[in-house]
């Protein structure tokens, strides 16, 4: 664990809840760890599985997914599609050697300001604790790394 | 064999299809190739499917062989999966063609969906005692080791799209990789290129895999690519009980929930 | 100005060692698992000799699978453009067949198209050919029908024909050649008979009539009947254009984000199904028998009029990769004979 790093987050948020949790968070004056970049998205059932591969090739350490609380979904089933198209994606995640404890997914709603820091404290901490990703270095970017390929 | 080149001749001559696709002797023994057999006189041609490394149900959704006529499939079990799936897609409907079932070297002429459902429920898929073998290896190595040895697999990959092609569930007119507005899926065959690709169709194909091989069989460099799928397959079958290629009339299983879903890793 | 020497197997050792140490990388038919490709060696032990073909052609080496033609990155408010440095090692493609010697020269033809190409020229000066005469074919082989055989030096820069289990008949035949020789010129020894040479080589029968052939093709263009037959089971992949030694079309990818960014060349594929859709959303060759009948007609008929020579070198690679086993040759010979 190199010293002195500071994880780089991504996060995924749906509008209606984690996206307003996360303003309440602000208007509550309530501090959290700032090492997180917070993407808004109508609904967590646009979020692009290929987003959170895209994420960690761009540099993220670490990716937050976060939406509304199954039954609270503003577009009422788009969460669940999210959550199954997750416990896919997961399981493919993992069989190919990425680690799944670098992608975490919560239900914040609009009210749980205080949810929303926790979770991005505790993220961070954990991803901290993992150290920066180095699996994705292996993949080099156009116009940062070479690339060819014979 | 004589009895699919008589149920061949029947059908054809009956006017009851105008193509049958089956296998015939390829250029290497003991790997037959695919074969649309329109005239009476090349019926002999047919032969039985064992080695082939095509499943045939690909050819149905091709526009130029749609343009033969209604087809008879000579179809193994992982063919009629296909069928199935593909039925449940709405891609085929029913009565669009014959299935001549052959299981073991018997025939059995399957007329319609109804049909070829009562016959595939009798002979369950499992995964093969072989592809069970390899994916616990590969589980069985570390997550580090696991990452090296499918980025090494993955390095071979050249995007011939073989796999692809070889997919009957890949039938998309214009392939995900092939957008470029933007292009969200690299095309060229660099790592990062090769992994986002393999890991899109196993996540396009996630539920509906019906496990006959064929992008395996199909790829020049030997990539295990069936591999992504069923553990997909096996992993979706757990948490919702369903399966690809068991119902003509099913819904996709992405594009489904319960609200009783069941995870454990969602705070 | 051809040399003639022998070299013994034993011998082999000391020239890749010599040839290493002269700062040159060597390429040679590498197996991994069931394929065999052409990838960097140490020593002659990790080349897989006996294969008939690799199942990857050696064109990689100088026309790579994917390569970046330029990059860029934005400082401030500029844009910098900047060239990828262009710096190729030294390469020795060693263990090459003859079919794969010939398909340089193809490719030396394509590439030196106006606009000459430097990225492949670059390369391709670097790069050195020794081939293996054949003494074994499979029944996808068909160079005799193309113009070659088992034995032809045309693109080789030394040809080492085996002569028996022990050793080589090397034909040094160019400066290039020679000068991959000369690092290590104590593994060599004065020539052997002409004779004993052409007694071990395969016999690869013909299997259609190279005369006339592109003329009679183009002949047969409009009959629609014949395409479409041919290319029933044809899946429209990449894979015969990939594994082919010859086949050089490619697709430019701009990748990249606000930040940096590079275009990329790639290989691309005339079967594939979308490879002709024009922006406007036609696309002439929809049908996979429109694909088909383009990619017999370029390498046999469009190639003797553009480049003067047929794309193809009859190494089979195609026949044997191709998962739904459209065979070139038999093909090829049906159009041949076709009324």
């Amino acid at each position: 664990m190199a010293d002195g790093f500071e994880p780089r987050l991504t996060a995924f948020v749906c509008n209606w809840c984690t996206y307003a949790g996360a303003d309440l968070t602000g208007t509550s004056r309530i501090r959290y760890a700032p090492n997180v970049r917070i993407i808004r998205f109508p609904c967590t059932g646009r979020i692009d599985f290929m987003l959170i591969l895209k994420a960690f090739e761009q540099g993220a350490d670490g990716v937050i997914v976060s939406g509304c609380h199954p039954g609270d979904c503003h577009y009422t089933a788009g969460n669940y599609h999210a959550r199954r198209r997750w416990m896919v994606f997961r399981r493919l995640l993992d069989f190919v050697g990425i680690d799944v404890e670098r992608v975490q997914f919560a239900w914040v709603s609009a009210a749980e300001g205080a949810k929303w820091a926790q979770l991005v404290n505790e993220v961070t901490e954990k991803i901290r604790a993992l150290g920066p990703l180095e699996e994705f270095r292996r993949l080099p970017m156009p116009g940062v790394q070479p690339i060819e390929v014979m | 064999m004589e009895a699919l080149r008589a149920k061949a001749r029947e059908l054809l001559e009956s006017r009851t299809v105008q193509v049958v696709v089956g296998h015939e002797q390829g250029s290497v023994p003991g790997r037959p190739r695919p074969v649309f057999v329109r005239k009476i006189e090349d019926v002999d041609r047919l032969v039985a499917g064992e080695g082939g490394t095509i499943n045939l149900a690909v050819y149905l959704l091709k526009p130029e062989v749609q343009a033969l006529g209604r087809p008879a499939l000579v179809a193994d079990p992982a063919a009629l999966r296909t069928v199935l799936q593909l039925a449940s897609e709405n891609q085929i409907r029913d009565g669009a063609l014959v299935a001549l079932a052959l299981d073991d070297g018997r025939l059995t002429e399957l007329k319609d969906l109804a049909a070829i459902e009562a016959f595939v429920a009798e002979r369950p898929a499992g995964l093969p005692a072989e592809d069970q073998q390899r994916i616990a290896e590969i589980e069985a190595m570390s997550r580090e080791d696991r990452w090296t040895w499918w980025l090494e697999q993955f390095s071979r990959c050249l995007k011939c799209y073989a796999c692809r092609a070889a997919c009957p569930m890949c039938y998309c007119p214009r392939c995900v990789v092939e957008c470029n507005q933007p292009q969200w899926v690299p095309a060229a065959a660099h790592p990062r290129g090769n992994l986002e690709w393999h890991l899109c169709r196993a996540m396009h194909l996630a539920g509906r895999c019906v496990g006959c091989g064929a992008c395996a069989r199909a790829c020049p460099v030997g990539i295990p690519l069936d591999l992504l799928t069923q553990v997909l397959a096996r992993q979706i079958e757990a948490d919702f009980g369903v399966r690809a290629g068991t119902r003509a009339k099913a819904d996709y299983v992405l594009a489904s929930f319960r609200t009783t879903d069941k995870e454990d890793f969602i705070r | 100005m051809a040399d003639a020497r022998t070299l013994r197997r034993e011998s082999l050792a000391r020239w890749f060692e010599a040839i290493r140490a002269a700062g040159r990388r060597i390429l040679a038919p590498r197996a991994r698992g069931d394929t065999t490709a052409f990838e960097e060696v140490t020593a002659p032990s990790e080349v897989a000799m006996d294969c008939v073909q690799t199942t990857l052609s050696p064109k990689a080496a100088v026309f790579p699978r994917c390569e970046e033609l330029l990059r860029y990155e934005r400082q401030g408010k500029d844009l910098r453009v900047t060239d990828p440095p262009l710096q190729p090692p030294e390469t020795v493609l060693f263990g090459v067949r003859p079919c794969d010697a010939a398909a340089m020269e193809v490719l030396d033809a394509v590439f030196s198209a106006d606009p000459p190409d430097r990225f492949f020229q670059t390369r391709r000066a670097r790069t050195t050919v020794i081939a293996i005469a054949c003494t074994q074919a499979d029944a996808a082989c068909f160079c005799t029908s193309v113009g070659l055989s088992p034995g032809s030096t045309l693109g080789s820069d030394i040809l080492l024909t085996p002569t028996d289990g022990a050793g080589f008949a090397a034909d040094v035949l160019t400066d290039k050649g020679r000068r991959i020789v000369e690092l290590c010129p104590e593994a060599f020894g004065p020539a052997v008979a002409a004779q004993e040479r052409r007694a071990v080589l395969a016999q690869v029968p013909v299997r259609f009539e190279l005369k006339g052939l592109s003329d009679r093709l183009a002949a047969l263009f409009d009959r629609e009947e014949l395409w479409v037959d041919q290319s029933l089971r044809c899946l429209g992949c990449g894979t015969c254009a990939f594994v082919c030694p010859v086949c050089a079309c490619f697709d430019i990818q701009d990748e990249g984000t606000g930040r940096s960014g590079a275009r990329l060349r790639c290989w691309d594929s005339c079967g594939f199904s979308l490879f002709t859709l024009h922006a406007s959303g036609h696309n002439p060759r929809h049908l996979q028998s429109q694909r088909w009948r383009q990619r017999v007609m370029h390498k046999f008929s469009y190639a003797v009029g553009r480049l003067g020579r047929i794309a193809c070198v009859g190494c089979g690679r195609c026949s044997r990769a191709c998962p739904a086993d459209m065979n070139l040759a038999d093909h090829l010979q049906a159009l041949a004979e076709a009324k």
